[in-house]
């Protein structure tokens, strides 16, 4: 057999099941948001009816579609920041030539990034609980009211956040102290023979080395964001007053609650549409600032 | 700052952000050995006050949640196995066999990434659903088959594999499976291992689309039960947490376990850009 052939063998089963499941859907997808696909088009495939563009503009007079896009918002714009503000923080930290015991301390920050979501949020669920929850037990000794975190439209989504921030930050903070741990030592040397003082070799040296990488987190944190679903599904069930619900929930409550797959793949798009926008922004913006 | 105090802070700092993160998974624990109600007092206990395993015996002798252990093992397994075999020999094809049009498939693959999996949910259903797999454990099993990610994980640690060895292997008249079986395989030990925590872990702790493909009870998966559970279980705090334990241990202990090589995945799968 020629290495050649052999080559088309070997990629071939795993090229098939990617074009079967996964590349077929995404075009039959966007076909299907396109049409009238309900739960009548489910029991007879003759239901369906071409609609065009009829299913994204009915999208654009729900109220429920704005809720979730401001939802979704909410939850990218606060909490990936903060997310890689906390891996920052803790690389940092880990980083530090003074810490000791670090191969403990690692393992203990990454430990919540392999938990299972839906377990942890169940148990954050009895944590942030307005009467017995530790989380308001430890704020009546701060002399703070009890917060009614899942129960009050305002605390809800920062409640997610709370625990979105937990549950990830040890993922950007392994890869961002790989990149502290690659600046070169004279790069620090030099600014510390100029007579730099920490805060300025924190700005000058560490965090244009490494900005590529910030980057790339924020991308990839700000697309895991944008599919907050778990969460509001275990905990909030998209409440108090909707204030939860997100663009995925709303895309699986259409799709398979109320069976309007039509509606749905558009709500998918949607978000598709809103990931590789901010992607593309983001990444503009980064280069601008970059070139300067 | 002097150098005893600055190492103090740091040190220091390390500790509580550590206790922070600990807290919840030590509280779960400590919940779980309580007796029912016990946790729903003010002020909140920290520890039970006589450590019980009654709500571990509930969950099992009347929930009878092995079963769904037993799917969550299976299905975890058996996607492990699967995205293996189409992954690791793709992923050698791709760094190693040359074939027409390898560099612009790569490409597309890669470029296939920034679509997000749930978008293929509703059509991916609509499928199964035609072929009778909705409620199946093959049903649950599809997504992860063969993934971008994999291929680009084997990918890069294959190419470190020297020409030469594959060479000398075809000069001997080996074909094509067999190099790959006897001489390729081995050398990517330290990835096979990699991709399979990884697929192990991720599988395990998948949330959306078994709760969407598996809806009957006695093939659902530990999250999906437990997210059921808690919706009927309101105030069963204990039991719940037990609930919690016996879906977050497994992994937590595999994560220990493993660790060198799940990271490693991590850091080269970050590095995709």
């Amino acid at each position: 057999m020629r290495p050649s052939r052999a080559g088309w063998l070997f990629a071939a089963p795993a090229l098939v099941a990617i074009a079967v499941f996964f590349v077929v859907p995404v075009v039959a997808a966007l076909l299907m948001s396109t049409t009238d696909f309900d739960i009548y088009a489910l029991a007879d495939l003759r239901n369906v009816r071409f609609v065009g563009l009829l299913n994204y503009l009915r999208l654009l007079e729900r109220p429920l579609f704005w809720r979730a896009l401001f939802n979704t918002f909410f939850f990218v714009v606060v909490g990936v920041p903060l997310s890689i503000a906390v891996s920052l923080g803790t690389a940092l930290l880990l980083h530090s030539p003074l810490a000791r015991l670090k191969g403990f301390f690692r393992t203990a920050l990454f430990a919540p990034v392999v938990t299972t979501l839906a377990a942890v949020a169940v148990v954050w669920i009895f944590l942030l609980h307005a009467r017995y929850g530790l989380f308001n037990y430890g704020l009546s000794f701060l002399g703070l009211h009890p917060i009614d975190w899942l129960g009050d439209p305002h605390w809800a989504m920062p409640a997610i956040v709370l625990l979105s921030v937990w549950k990830n930050f040890g993922y950007n903070m392994i890869i961002l102290l790989a990149g502290l741990q690659a600046i070169p030592g004279d790069l620090y040397e030099a600014a510390q023979l100029d007579g730099a003082g920490a805060g300025a070799i924190f700005r000058h040296v560490t965090i244009p080395s490494l900005a590529p990488m910030l980057l790339m987190v924020s991308l990839l944190t700000m697309s895991g964001h944008f599919q907050l679903f778990a969460e509001p599904y275990v905990m909030t069930q998209g409440g108090p007053a909707e204030h939860t619900v997100t663009v995925l929930y709303l895309m699986y409550e259409d799709g398979f609650k109320w069976w309007s797959l039509g509606s749905a793949s558009a709500v998918a798009f949607v978000l598709f549409a809103f990931m590789l926008g901010f992607s593309l922004i983001q990444a503009r913006v980064a280069r601008r600032v970059g070139a300067r | 700052m002097r150098r005893p105090i600055a190492s103090l802070m740091v040190n220091l700092a390390l500790l509580l952000a550590a206790l922070v993160t600990l807290f919840p998974l030590a509280w779960m624990v400590s919940a779980s050995f309580m007796a029912p109600g016990e946790a729903s007092t003010y002020p909140p206990p920290m520890l039970p006050q006589a450590p019980t395993l009654a709500n571990y015996r509930l969950l099992f002798a009347e929930h009878g949640i092995l079963r769904q252990v037993a799917n969550s093992l299976f299905i975890s397994l058996l996607a492990t196995a699967l995205s293996l075999t189409f992954n690791l020999s793709a992923g050698y094809a791709f760094a190693k066999l040359r074939f027409r049009g390898r560099e612009r498939l790569f490409r597309l693959l890669l470029g296939a990434l920034i679509v997000p999996a749930q978008v293929t949910m509703l059509p991916l259903f609509l499928m199964l659903k035609e072929m009778g797999l909705v409620n199946t454990y093959a049903g649950a099993l599809v997504p992860w088959l063969a993934s971008v990610f994999g291929i680009y994980l084997v990918r890069q640690y294959a190419l470190t594999v020297p020409g030469e060895i594959l060479e000398a292997a075809r000069m001997d008249g080996a074909g094509e499976l067999r190099i790959f079986l006897s001489v390729v395989l081995p050398l990517l030990k330290p990835i096979i291992v990699t991709l399979a925590v990884l697929t192990f872990l991720g599988c395990w702790n998948d949330f959306m689309w078994p709760l969407i493909v598996l809806t009957d009870h006695a093939v659902q998966t530990l999250p999906v039960v437990l997210a059921a559970l808690s919706r009927e279980h309101v105030q069963d705090v204990e039991l719940m947490m037990a609930g919690a334990v016996i879906t977050v241990l497994p992994v937590l202990l595999l994560f220990l376990g493993l660790q060198r090589y799940y990271l490693r995945g991590l850091l080269v799968g970050s590095v995709k850009g």
